[in-house]
């Protein structure tokens, strides 16, 4: 499986598939990690989700160009419109929870238990 | 229809008063149900008389189905027949005189048109009894009387002995509904209906039937007749069973009078009598009727000799009369046992109503110690209670006299070797009823006022209310037994009857009875007048003997006393262990296994969500940490399950 | 060779300033390497041939939300010596679920193959010859016209939603809203907002405006210093 670079008509390269999804899943993972070992800053944790939904968009991407099919690419613009409506209103809650409790912590944040 | 009519209107009347009555009130309550009760009571003899006098045809009528399942068929139907039409126009008749006394004698209960509504339910289930087709109509009937008179006795339910006494009648009343349920089951199992007509046509076929219970063999007949019995021996307070009767005298006394005297209590004679072409082919079963019977007699009559209180010796008097008719019963004059029914049904309600009146004019005062001296205050009432008495006590030309001389009769005249069980334990019953009899009366009425002063200034007679029906019952103790004697034991007792009495071709005890000893003849009449005269010499002349021998045989006095120490044996054998298991029943298995099966897992899953609710903290980061775990979790399964 | 090594640098920046943005101790170093690692994921995009998607990355991302990211940090001011505690508290846990996960993706990536009909499955199949924001859009804009319309309502609610969620409007009353009170313009008599000064020629011009409302504006303080997160003060 190749990847095409529009315009050059290159075919041998090198880069294929299977490095795209290499380098996704690697900064899925990296993603988690963020929301895991970062138990005191909702905002890292926002990152974190930021970081795993472009590993989403970043597999997306390469499928898209591998099968040569520009519904993965139409599909990603969804994503990433989703994930700036997330961030935004991630972030107003994020500033008023700050504005009432004083603390973005996450082990502050335990007003979910009934 | 003038039949259907007199087994319905009382329904009519009591749904309207229980119903309709807290609002139309009391006095259109007392109207409702006695017009009722007097239309049933002028159909109803009016039937009778058509059917017997004018040529009426007996039949069936018919009111629609009730139950059909497979082979099982029941029907609603009222059978017309002779037997049913006495028994309808005695009813209403009755029971119409005692609505009419009741309005005086209850006019100053809180609750009249409850009383006046139970009143005639209760005449309406006893119809039902008598007019059934089947003996599932029958027992419906059977079940509704026992109902009514759980009602009535427990009429005052703020008396914790009358709900006592209730409770006992109905319990005692359900042993022996045990046994005729069986009972009816056994005959539609035999004879694979339960419509009268069909089984009695159906008896000479299955004369040979057994049962094999155990490799022992019964005659079907007989466990059948033994099993219908039971339920009369409960309903009709017969030895064993009989225990519920005095108590029941904690009910009002109209309701004693209609109920435990003259109808409810007969309905097990009715049955043998309605069975007897059954029970004739049952010798065996006929046996331990008599036995019971003339038991009961015996054993009643004893006990009524030392009661104090007014109603309860007339209570065991009625006792001791209903095991005369089953000894007429036992012995196969069905038409004697059914004679005698009707003519204690006039002259035991009237009795009852006489006390009701003396209680009356007593101020509810039920001792006959603390009585005595009113004879001359309340004529008319001393007056229908002689009669009653000379009618219960058998001395001509009474009615009791007629009735009770052909079951003696009948007795001797019997082939059967228990019969003459039956005799000698009649006979001396018919002695021992006058003495107590003449006691009741002697300690009521004459002597010295033992009551206070108070009382005694109050001492009165009743309304025209309570006394017409005296008159009109005491009009009918005194003539329904020469009135109705040769029609229904005479030699044409066929016409009369008609079908609904059948008999064994060899029962020819009705025709040998009018041949027995002249001696034998005369000898209940004798007995009852010596009886009168003991109890003259006892209570009149020679007050010191009764307490002489009182504190003389000290034992025998208190073993009639405390009735035979029944209810102190039911005590200990059956209600104290019984008591004991329910209580342990309630406590360990109910309060404890049961009740802990459900409380258990209820406290299981309280405790267990309280485990659970643990699990979320309300933290955001474990929440998230939740979903990612189910997002390996799921990766995983797609990888390695697809 | 020029696209593989490109590739290699900007997936090694991705990643390791990705690691940068989970691991930092300050806020802000952590929103600039998420800047960084937005940029070289949108250079991954480009090479992978998503023009218009590497562009809409740079635009709405670093220059939207990213900076929103870096506003808020900057913003709220959290102690960051707070931050620093129990950071390791359950990084055990984390590590094990996000190592298993990785091996689990490690595995997906080795034995994979595609159908053998996928070539005729494609819904879009990708024209060469027409430019990648060209047949984006003529996609979008035809094929997934609602989809499009939806997703421009998400953004609309979203930022409502945003507006709403932090607007400061506690009410009438205590503080002055920020709402238009209109009965309260028609209301205005001219003697309450203009004064009629005589102004003496040659002599020195006097403050002559007072405040309007001096009680609302004393009540606006007083509320203030209850607010904790209101450092201004």
């Amino acid at each position: 499986m190749t990847i095409i670079i529009p315009g050059t008509g290159a075919t041998d390269m090198e880069i294929g598939l299977g490095h795209f999804l290499a380098v996704s899943a690697m900064l899925l993972v990296l993603g988690i990690f963020g929301i895991f070992l970062n138990r005191k800053n909702v905002i890292i944790i926002l990152m974190g989700v930021e970081l795993i939904l472009l590993a989403v968009n970043l597999n997306l991407v390469a499928f898209s160009q591998a099968l040569g099919d520009l519904s993965g690419q139409v599909f990603a613009l969804f994503i990433l419109t989703v994930a700036a409506a997330e961030a935004a209103i991630g972030l107003a809650i994020v500033v008023i929870h700050f504005r009432n409790r004083g603390s973005i912590e996450i082990d502050d944040v335990k007003l979910m238990k009934g | 229809m003038l039949f259907a009519v007199a087994v319905f209107a009382p329904l009519l009347g009591s749904v309207i008063a229980l119903l309709l009555g807290r609002a139309i009130g009391d006095r259109a309550c007392q109207a409702v149900t006695i017009g009722c009760m007097a239309l049933a009571s002028v159909c109803g003899v009016t039937a009778f008389v058509t059917l017997v006098y004018g040529g009426g045809s007996p039949g069936v009528v018919s009111l629609g189905d009730w139950i059909q399942a497979g082979s099982f068929h029941t029907q609603w139907a009222l059978r017309y027949d002779t037997l049913s039409a006495v028994m309808v126009a005695m009813v209403t008749f009755i029971a119409t005189l005692i609505h009419i006394y009741s309005i005086g004698y209850m006019s100053h209960d809180r609750s009249i048109w409850r009383f006046f509504s139970y009143l005639s339910l209760f005449t309406f289930a006893m119809l039902m009894l008598v007019t059934a087709d089947n003996l599932l109509q029958l027992f419906f009937g059977w079940e509704g009387v026992g109902l009514a008179s759980y009602l009535l006795i427990g009429f005052w339910y703020d008396r914790p002995k009358a709900c006592a006494a209730a409770m006992k009648a109905f319990i005692v009343n359900r042993v022996g509904d045990l046994g005729f349920a069986v009972g009816i089951a056994l005959v539609y199992a035999t004879f694979g209906s339960i419509d009268f007509t069909t089984i009695f046509a159906a008896v000479p076929a299955h004369q040979g039937d057994m049962y094999q219970v155990f490799d022992v063999s019964w005659r079907s007949f007989e466990v059948i007749g033994v099993l219908l019995f039971i339920g009369a021996m409960g309903k009709s307070a017969q030895l064993g069973l009989h225990v519920w009767l005095p108590d029941a005298m904690e009910g009002p006394t109209p309701v004693s009078a209609l109920i435990h005297a003259a109808t409810m209590v007969t309905a097990g004679v009715f049955l043998m009598a309605r069975m007897s072409p059954l029970l004739d082919f049952a010798p065996g079963a006929l046996e331990i009727v008599t036995i019971v019977g003339a038991s009961t007699a015996l054993f009643a009559a004893t006990v009524g000799c030392v009661q104090t209180d007014i109603k309860r010796i007339i209570a065991y008097s009625t006792c001791s009369q209903l095991g005369y008719m089953f000894i007429a019963a036992g012995v196969g004059a069905y038409q004697a046992s059914m004679f005698h029914l009707l003519t204690h049904a006039f002259f035991k309600a009237l009795l009852f109503l006489g006390a009701g009146s003396v209680i009356h004019a007593m101020s509810d005062e039920q001792d006959i110690r603390r009585m005595g001296g009113i004879w001359k205050l309340i004529p008319l009432t001393y007056a229908v209670m002689w009669i009653g008495n000379l009618a219960l006590s058998g001395i001509p030309p009474f009615a009791g006299y007629f009735s009770k001389d052909a079951i003696l009769e009948a007795a001797w005249a019997s082939h059967a070797g228990y019969a003459h069980y039956g005799f000698w334990c009649g006979l001396v019953a018919a002695f021992l009823t006058a003495f107590y009899s003449w006691r009741l009366l002697i300690l009521t009425f004459h002597g010295k006022p033992r009551a206070d002063a108070h009382t005694m200034a109050h001492v009165h007679e009743s309304p025209a209310v309570m006394t017409v029906p005296l008159i009109l019952l005491a009009i009918g103790a005194v003539v329904t037994g020469f009135a109705f004697a040769e029609q229904m034991l005479g030699h044409d007792w066929m016409a009369f009857w008609g079908a609904s009495i059948q008999l064994n071709p060899a029962n020819q005890v009705l025709h040998e009875m009018h041949d027995v000893p002249e001696l034998v003849a005369l000898a209940p009449t004798v007995l009852g007048g010596l009886g009168i005269a003991l109890a003259y010499l006892f209570y009149m002349f020679a007050p010191g003997i009764p307490a002489f021998l009182g504190t003389r045989f000290g034992a025998v006095h208190r073993f009639l006393l405390n009735k035979w120490y029944f209810d102190e044996l039911y005590g200990a054998v059956i209600v104290r262990p019984l008591m004991g298991l329910a209580r342990t029943l309630w406590i360990v298995a109910d309060a404890q296994i049961i009740d802990g099966m459900p409380n258990g897992v209820a406290g299981l899953t309280a405790d267990g969500a309280e485990q659970i609710v643990k699990v979320q903290t309300g933290s955001i980061a474990h929440y998230a940490f939740a979903m990612l775990i189910g997002v390996v979790f799921l990766v995983t399964v797609y990888l390695f399950i697809r | 060779m020029i696209t593989a090594i490109a590739f290699y640098t900007f997936a090694a920046i991705l990643l390791v300033s990705a690691t940068m943005v989970i691991s930092s101790r300050n806020p802000v170093h952590a929103v600039l390497f998420l800047i960084l690692a937005f940029f070289n994921a949108a250079a991954l995009f480009l090479i992978a041939g998503a023009e218009f998607l590497a562009m809409t990355l740079v635009i709405v991302y670093v220059g939207a939300v990213a900076v929103l990211f870096l506003f808020v940090v900057m913003m709220l001011d959290v102690d960051r010596a707070k931050l620093r505690e129990g950071v390791q508290r359950y990084a055990p846990l984390g590590i094990t679920v996000g190592l298993v996960l990785l091996i689990e993706l490690a595995i997906v990536l080795t034995g994979w193959t595609f159908a053998p009909d996928m070539m005729t499955l494609r819904f879009a199949p990708i024209d060469p010859a027409v430019h990648n924001t060209h047949q984006l859009g003529r996609l979008i804009y035809t094929d997934y016209v609602y989809l499009f319309q939806t997703a421009g309502l998400v953004l609309f609610v979203a930022m409502i939603g945003a507006i709403v969620l932090t607007l400061r409007d506690k009410g009438v009353g205590v503080r002055p809203s920020r709402h238009q009170n209109i009965a309260r313009q028609i209301a205005r008599m001219p003697a309450e907002t203009l004064a009629m000064v005589e102004i003496v020629a040659g002599a020195p011009t006097q403050a002559f405006l007072k405040p309007l409302v001096v009680e609302t504006v004393a009540a606006e303080h007083g509320h203030d210093d209850h607010h904790p997160g209101h450092g201004g003060h």
